[in-house]
């Protein structure tokens, strides 16, 4: 029983939540539009099991004094102390805790918004230095790869298309780069698109049908 | 040791110096280089225009600090645009570090001379955010404010005037999605305008844009912009001279720089390999 109600379960709702789609009536409606928002409370639980879990694994590093266990130490003194700030500010503020003067805000502001621009800004860096090293042309297919890369990435900024404003339009980088976006991408995107939909509806249907069991923990 | 062994052997820190010189550079002394607007913002840019003047609408920003260069200035001109029909905009917001960020960017846009009327919970409302992604958007199906009671300082939205004609998404004549991956176009595409039917437009980062173009071909995207170039192209466009236009003469030096480390990346690769060879 332990395996043949979780299973029936989820058949049972599977079929519901597609219905759903095909079948205009309350009875179908209701009930699926009230898993649908019950979907949210299940993500909310998921912040705090995730929360909890990054304690647990940094706590253990910092017991065990691991490599790089300082870091780990870190991560939750920063993470118990913004969520302790957050909290006294939430209820000072009756929910606004990201309120103008809160000391959240100014955690939100001063570090937490410059520390994430900061790593998307390496970015660029690292594209370079892996551009130089990693991007290898080995074959055919790669040559090609990196030649639409190319064309791309130049055709994209302004830098080029200005040293080719004497050209007639169909030649200028610019429209290369729209046509190889347009065309030949756009296949390739939709075809990526179309099989993992398939995929989806597929692993969707094992598991309604109880044929798909990872969830439940089982090696089938 | 020739050139090529010496570049071969390049320790990558001169890398992050070129680079980094020249995206310094051109924000120090613009270049300002001329910007051609392709078909899918010129397209972005007919869309908004078809919003009736004075219409409320829906703007997801699906962001976080990390696309502030892409997506804040898409954002500020959007914004503008629609505050110029003289539109009410709703904006939720379905990323946990968004908020804060959206929140000021509206209200620098608010506090330009020309927005001074505009007033929050009347012209604008952020409605924050809330955990769920998918579900959270097949929620506001069902009511916008059954989905978000409190906006994101925990004020009531009922009683907000912005709110007061907004039921679903048949309130909204266009959803405006400005985003930056998971939860965001994709979803706001699949969950929303394939069921509600509802005209949309999106403006996305660079590396997600690709993703979005059999959605803009299909006609379920009317327009779209991708990353800092979109942004620049709609700034201009729109007459504008925002930190988009600003920053894509650094993006030309970058992208110039990294196209010339994979040539000579892989003229290195050659000659060594048919030196080794030989």
């Amino acid at each position: 029983m332990k395996r043949e109600i979780p299973l029936l379960l989820t058949g049972a709702l599977g079929l519901l939540m597609i219905l759903s789609f095909f079948v205009p009536h309350q009875w179908i409606s209701v009930p699926a539009d009230f898993m649908q928002a019950s979907a949210i409370v299940l993500v909310a639980f998921g912040y705090v099991l995730g929360g909890a879990n990054v304690l647990r694994v940094n706590f253990s590093a910092i017991i065990k004094q691991k490599s790089g266990w300082p870091y780990n130490l870190v991560l939750v003194l920063g993470l118990i102390a913004t969520l302790a700030i957050g909290a006294v500010d939430g209820c000072a503020n009756r929910g606004g805790f990201l309120n103008e003067g809160t000391t959240s805000k100014w955690i939100y502001d001063q570090l937490y918004s410059p520390m994430a621009s900061t790593m998307f800004a390496l970015l660029a860096f690292y594209i370079a230095s892996a551009a130089f090293r990693a991007f290898r042309i080995r074959t055919f297919e790669a040559g090609l790869l990196a030649v639409a890369a190319l064309i791309v990435m130049l055709g994209r900024v302004p830098l080029t298309n200005a040293l080719t404003t004497w050209a007639p339009e169909w030649m200028r980088l610019q429209a290369w780069q729209e046509w190889i976006m347009d065309v030949p991408q756009n296949a390739a995107k939709r075809a990526i698109l179309i099989g993992a939909a398939l995929g989806v509806m597929a692993t969707g249907l094992r598991v309604i049908l109880g044929i798909e069991r990872t969830y439940l923990g089982a090696e089938e | 040791m020739t050139l090529l062994d010496r570049l071969a052997h390049i320790d990558r820190r001169w890398i992050f110096l070129a680079m980094g010189i020249l995206v310094l550079i051109p924000l120090l002394f613009p270049l300002a280089l001329p910007i051609f607007a392709g078909k899918p913002v010129r397209d972005f840019n007919a869309a908004m225009e078809t919003i009736p003047a004075g219409s409320t609408v829906l703007m997801p920003c699906d962001y976080d600090p990390g696309a502030i260069p892409e997506l804040v200035p898409m954002t500020k001109t959007a914004l503008r645009q629609l505050w110029d029909k003289n539109c009410k905009v709703v904006i939720p917001v379905l990323w946990p570090g968004g908020p804060g960020l959206v929140d000021r960017v509206v209200r620098e846009v608010a506090a330009e001379p020309r927005y001074a009327s505009k007033r929050y919970g009347v012209d604008w409302v952020n409605l924050g955010y809330k955990a769920g992604n998918e579900a959270v958007m097949v929620l506001m199906g069902q009511g916008v404010a059954n989905a978000f009671p409190t906006d994101f300082r925990g004020t009531p939205t009922r009683g907000m005037p912005i709110m007061a004609k907004v039921r679903d998404y048949s309130s909204f004549p266009m959803l405006v999605n400005i985003s930056a991956g998971y939860p965001g176009t994709k979803e706001w595409v699949q969950q929303v305008q394939a069921r509600f039917h509802i005209p949309m437009v999106a403006g996305v980062t660079a590396v997600s844009a690709p993703e979005f173009y059999p959605y803009l071909q299909s006609k379920q995207l009317l327009g779209l912009l991708g990353g800092m170039a979109g942004a620049a192209e709609y700034e201009k466009i729109r007459n504008e001279k925002g930190t988009a236009t600003s920053g894509m003469d650094a993006q030309s030096l970058a992208h110039l720089f990294v196209a010339l480390c994979i040539v000579l990346g892989n003229v290195v690769m050659r000659r060594r390999v048919g030196g080794s060879a030989s």
